[in-house]
């Protein structure tokens, strides 16, 4: 996809994650919305993955560490062709296929399961370093919250990472600046995070999270350079909690309950921003 | 009675096994987290440098790591002393190894009182118990090298898909049984038959339970000795089957009475043919440094303490 494809499907997952959300008028809203554009570089451009064959040994790898941001993740993959749009009501049901934090095991295309903070980057770091050993010239991508580095799970992945040269890994980490109980800088400061990155030996970007084109940029050069150096790539993505609804910009929270009414409003917006040359 | 140590540690029975299983499927790895000189793997490690993977002190990645690497289809064989993949790293075996549905062996080394001189922080007492809470885990004990060997080229080369745990001491073992001897995961094996009183054991307490057999056997008690290697899935038709052949038993295990073999085998008989039932296990305390010898007496964990009990178990008889 162009920069403008990837925006209209950027903000196509915007839309279609909303829908999702008119089931359970409830949901982890905020932390969905914030990585919606780079699942849409990831999805729309970068990933070599195939709708038909979601297991295919050969495709390219995401764990969605923050595995809260489920929702986002549905209604790309369904996008993507994956599953139907019908499923999609089926968020957070009883018995349905798209629980509340993402389950490999239920949902057509998730590649991890995840949700208890912390663990996704080392399963990432073991796919990553598998597809090596198997020969495989396979990307592995993985998604976490700014809040979720507090575990320190992470930060032992990291230094397996480096240690073991993944240049076929990138971590994205989604710099919202929030958390459940409010704002990182004061329920645990992360501090320099880029110097941190780097420090545990990755090429690492600090990028805005919005942009399509920086994100895509980002990558490409980042890998390019990760594959040089022998590192893994770290691209820390400054987004906004709640990204493209006002609602869930306003107050930032982390999981919230809604009305059909604030869905709609917001789709409607969303639906009038037309990216045109 | 004496029983004879096996000429083989069981360390170098794992490393062994694993080792011509590797030969043969380019699934198996091993991960370990600094302890490759305590697990005897260096020979694995030097072999196939590629397929060994060292993850420093640093549990919790380790299992997740194992995880990714089931996921590309690998059999990942993860080790470290007991309470450190089970206490420490229980979320990261619960949600990226059972929960997400992958295949990973686990071996947890220096079971209970083998951890000796490390003590009470390195001394697992609880392990299974933690694990056993797991949906789907299987749980396993081996007593010798033999049964080490056999189990883990199953686990290497069956075709088995799950999460495994392997509670293993790693040095010097009793020999129990004789090479070639065949196991199947969830059955017990009964090495001595008896009429009134079964002794169920497992690891280092399978020794101990034949000599108290051989004890309780010169007082007119005949015990039947089971090595119940599987704590999960509990073989609960060899307990049913136990329970109207003998009528009472012993459980013998070198870990928490609470959550453990004890509360396995009790949990099987009340769902089948309750019987009176003895717990020879550590009552709830923590570990503490000495020899295993002293430990044992320490823990009550010896064949004394199992013969005493049977001998209780018994005459609870209605």
């Amino acid at each position: 996809m162009d920069t403008l494809q990837l925006q209209n499907f950027a903000r196509d997952i915007r839309v279609t994650t909303l829908e999702a959300f008119k089931t359970p008028l409830f949901g982890h809203i905020g932390g969905a919305m914030s990585i919606c554009d780079v699942l849409a570089v990831l999805y729309g451009s970068v990933m070599n993955v195939d709708a038909a064959n979601p297991l295919l040994a050969t495709r390219d790898k995401l764990v969605l560490s923050k595995g809260h941001a489920g929702p986002a993740l549905y209604a790309t993959l369904c996008l993507k062709g994956y599953f139907s749009r019908e499923m999609l009501t089926e968020l957070n049901q009883g018995g349905g296929r798209l629980p509340s934090h993402v389950d490999r095991t239920k949902t057509p295309g998730v590649d991890m399961t995840a949700g208890s903070l912390g663990q996704g980057f080392s399963a990432a770091c073991g796919i990553a370093l598998g597809d090596r050993i198997s020969g495989l010239a396979t990307k592995t991508y993985c998604i976490v919250g700014d809040g979720e580095l507090d575990e320190g799970q992470n930060w032992e992945a990291m230094l397996f990472a480096a240690h073991y040269k993944l240049d076929n890994l990138t971590l994205f980490v989604d710099y919202n600046k929030r958390q459940l109980d409010g704002y990182t800088d004061d329920v645990m400061s992360l501090g320099d995070l880029r110097a941190k990155l780097e420090a545990f030996g990755f090429v690492t970007f600090n990028i805005d999270g919005h942009n399509v084109k920086t994100i895509q940029n980002a990558i490409t050069r980042g890998q390019e350079q990760a594959v040089k150096l022998g590192k893994p790539l770290a691209v820390i993505l400054n987004t906004v909690k709640g990204k493209g609804c006002d609602f869930a910009e306003a107050t930032g929270d982390h999981h919230m309950t809604f009305t059909l009414e604030q869905l709609e409003t917001t789709i409607a917006k969303l639906q009038s921003e037309v990216y045109t040359v | 009675m004496t029983i004879e140590q096996s000429p083989k540690l069981m360390r170098d029975a794992y490393c062994e096994t694993l080792t011509a299983a590797a030969e043969r499927d380019g699934r198996v790895i091993v991960l370990d987290a600094d302890l490759i000189g305590s697990s005897g793997m260096k020979p694995f490690f030097k072999k196939f440098p590629e397929r060994a993977i060292q993850c420093g002190i640093a549990e919790a990645n380790m299992l997740g790591v194992a995880a990714g690497l089931s996921l590309t289809g690998k059999i990942p064989f993860a080790h470290s002393f007991a309470p450190f993949v089970t206490r420490r790293a229980c979320d990261q075996l619960f949600v990226s190894g059972a929960y997400a549905k992958l295949n990973i062996r686990v071996l947890g080394s220096d079971p209970g009182i083998t951890a000796a001189y490390n003590g009470g922080t390195h001394m697992p007492f609880e392990d299974m118990a933690i694990l056993r809470a797991v949906p789907g885990i299987t749980l396993l004990e081996p007593c010798d090298p033999v049964a080490v060997s056999e189990l883990t080229r199953q686990l290497a080369e069956d075709n088995l898909y799950g999460i495994y745990y392997i509670r293993m001491a790693r040095k010097n073992a009793a020999a129990i049984y004789k090479n070639g001897e065949k196991f199947t995961i969830g059955k017990g094996k009964i090495l001595q038959e008896g009429t009134d009183v079964t002794l169920f054991a497992s690891g280092i307490m399978v020794a101990e339970a034949l000599i108290a057999a051989d004890a309780l056997a010169g007082e007119g008690v005949s015990a039947r000795v089971v090595d119940l290697f599987t704590w999960k899935p509990i073989d609960a038709d060899l307990i049913r089957e136990s329970a109207e052949r003998t009528g009472a038993f012993v459980t013998c295990e070198n870990h928490n009475i609470y959550g453990g073999l004890g509360s396995a085998v009790a949990e099987a008989s009340a769902q089948s043919r309750p019987v009176p039932i003895e717990f020879v296990g550590v009552n709830d305390r923590f570990g503490q440094v000495g020899t295993e010898s002293y430990l044992r007496s320490e823990y009550e964990l010896t064949a004394e303490h199992i013969a005493t009990a049977a001998k209780r178990a018994v005459s609870r008889k209605m």
